[in-house]
């Protein structure tokens, strides 16, 4: 689905990532965890398509039953045209358009009217709390919401690969569990591939099929989610020991 | 003052307004999206008005305006991609400059190529024959300028509202790279912008040649300038604003003559006059959105 081979991100003089090599294979859920500026975010920015200069390393796309391509230089709105949907940090919701407008947006890239109607319907089933608010400017809902209509938009590009940068940033626990509960729903009952950063190591590591752990660029340690979670080095370091 | 004067007045208010109106939606989408003010607009205005004048040679007066038309909205995104699209990430002062220089350069292209010379509009008969209504005797181009004013104005918010790229549109003014992220090709968004900016500035450029029967190259700066002022006055950066400063001004430029006629020397000096005005109390227009900024 998505490898990247030795990619480095550079911003200025900041050498933001610095050679990391990952996979995410068809159907699974990769998460890839670490503290504050660590990369995750620049990683998946680079991936879609939204870091300009300084990139260097291969980013390799293997849409399903298609050809491998290079992502490197592609423009954010081809890369999201060929199935990759990135839901920002910080959720990047539009407040000045409604909750509906908000969606119909994510589904910009796409021709097929009654299909983006259809997958509008799917969201809301998913999230029925943006149904009822569907006519209230994006910026009038709380922060829960906001995540939760930040997903429903990057899934209405209806993505193959769907990278989620920290979805639980700012949230209270309950909301937390929710979101995650909702992650785990898109991978398994649509079948979505997902590519998850996080802070919240426990919650990411529990449902990551695999898991990469980023110390300042670098890739420090890799594997199955439910090994790391009984890692006593990542006890340590990441869930409170 | 006469009822019937009163009246008169009312509607050349409503006329100038709102040309002022069509020429100051394209300042306040440009900058909408791209924060800042382009200054060429008000050439792309003249244009407009050479264009029908040498198109009605050749073709019937309605088609001859269609193409006006068409062929300014292609001059706009010619200007933005040449002009300012290689500036994209410069600092917004280097388009600025740049616009100063397009609009200097259409102007003294103007000139070389239609000569200094004003040259009389077209204006078909049936607009400028006088009928009789109650006790006044007014021009057609009179109810026209504001009827076709308004049918314009619809249109464009029914595009900006209610389609696909208005939607993008609205959402770059916001968040441009939010938008990118959704899959919008930013740069034909822009495309379209400069281009129903520019569709409606030569529809002004028409109007305006036939309401004040010449036209010369240099014809677009003042009513440039106002138009700018008509948004700012409004809020720049919202269509609305941008409507309601025009009208706003026409009311004020063409009643304070009218209630005090040995003001009529300082007819451009309402507008700027109002615009200190409402800069004063309504620091960002009367429909301009509160400053968000934060230190």
């Amino acid at each position: 689905m998505l490898e990247l081979i030795d990619l480095h991100v550079r911003y200025g003089g900041i050498h933001a990532v610095q050679g990391i090599s990952l996979r995410v294979r068809p159907g699974e859920i990769v998460t890839l965890i670490g503290a504050n500026g660590a990369g995750k975010s620049s990683t998946v920015r680079a991936v879609a398509g939204l870091v300009r200069g300084g990139l260097g390393g291969r980013i390799l796309h293997t849409p399903p039953g298609g050809e491998t391509v290079s992502l490197a230089g592609l423009p954010p709105e081809k890369i999201v045209a060929r199935g990759l949907a990135l839901c920002p940090e910080g959720r990047r919701i539009l407040p000045h358009l409604t909750v509906a407008e908000n969606l119909e947006l994510g589904a910009y890239s796409r021709s097929d009217r009654k299909a983006v109607a259809g997958d509008k319907e799917l969201v809301y089933a998913l999230f029925p709390l943006l149904k009822e608010r569907h006519w209230q400017p994006g910026g009038t809902l709380s922060g829960g919401e906001q995540q939760m209509l930040a997903v429903g938009r990057a899934l209405m590009s209806r993505p193959d690969l769907l990278m989620l940068d920290e979805p639980s940033l700012g949230l209270a626990p309950i909301l937390v569990r929710e979101i995650f509960q909702i992650i785990r729903r898109i991978n398994q009952e649509e079948g979505r591939t997902i590519l998850l950063i996080e802070q919240n190591a426990h919650a990411a590591l529990s449902i990551a099929h695999q898991a990469y752990i980023l110390e300042v660029g670098n890739i420090v340690l890799s594997g199955p989610g439910r090994e790391l979670l009984h890692d006593p080095k990542v006890k340590e370091a990441y869930l409170g020991g | 003052m006469s009822f019937e004067l009163f009246v008169q007045n009312v509607f050349n208010s409503m006329t100038v307004g709102s040309l002022y109106a069509l020429i100051a939606i394209g300042y306040t989408m440009v900058y909408g999206i791209l924060r800042f003010i382009n200054f060429a607009h008000g050439d792309v205005f003249m244009v407009g008005a050479y264009l029908i004048f040498f198109a009605e040679m050749l073709v019937p007066w309605p088609v001859a305006a269609l193409i006006a038309i068409a062929g300014a909205s292609l001059l706009g995104i010619l200007v933005d991609q040449t002009a300012y699209r290689p500036l994209r990430e410069a600092p917004r002062i280097s388009a600025l400059i740049s616009a100063i220089g397009v609009s200097f350069l259409l102007e003294n292209l103007a000139v070389v190529v239609f000569t200094g010379l004003p040259r009389p509009a077209v204006q078909p008969a049936w607009m400028v024959r006088p009928i009789a209504v109650g006790g006044l005797r007014v021009l057609p181009l009179t109810f026209l300028v504001p009827l076709v004013t308004a049918a314009l104005v619809m249109g464009l918010l029914y595009v900006v509202y209610r389609t696909r790229p208005g939607l993008a549109m609205r959402a770059i003014s916001r968040d441009i790279e939010t938008t990118r992220m959704m899959g919008v090709s930013i740069n034909r968004i822009i495309a379209l912008t400069f281009g129903l900016g520019s569709a409606l500035a030569a529809a002004a450029g028409i109007m305006w040649a036939m309401r004040y029967p010449q036209i010369h190259p240099y014809m677009g700066v003042f009513p440039g300038f106002k138009a700018f002022i008509a948004a700012v006055v409004g809020g720049i950066g919202s269509i609305r604003g941008a409507v309601l400063g025009g009208l706003l001004l026409g009311t004020v430029e063409v009643m304070a003559i009218a209630f005090n006629p040995t003001l009529s020397g300082y007819r451009d000096a309402f507008a700027f006059v109002l615009l200190i005005v409402i800069l004063i109390f309504m620091p960002t227009g009367l429909l301009g959105e509160k400053n968000k900024d934060k230190i």
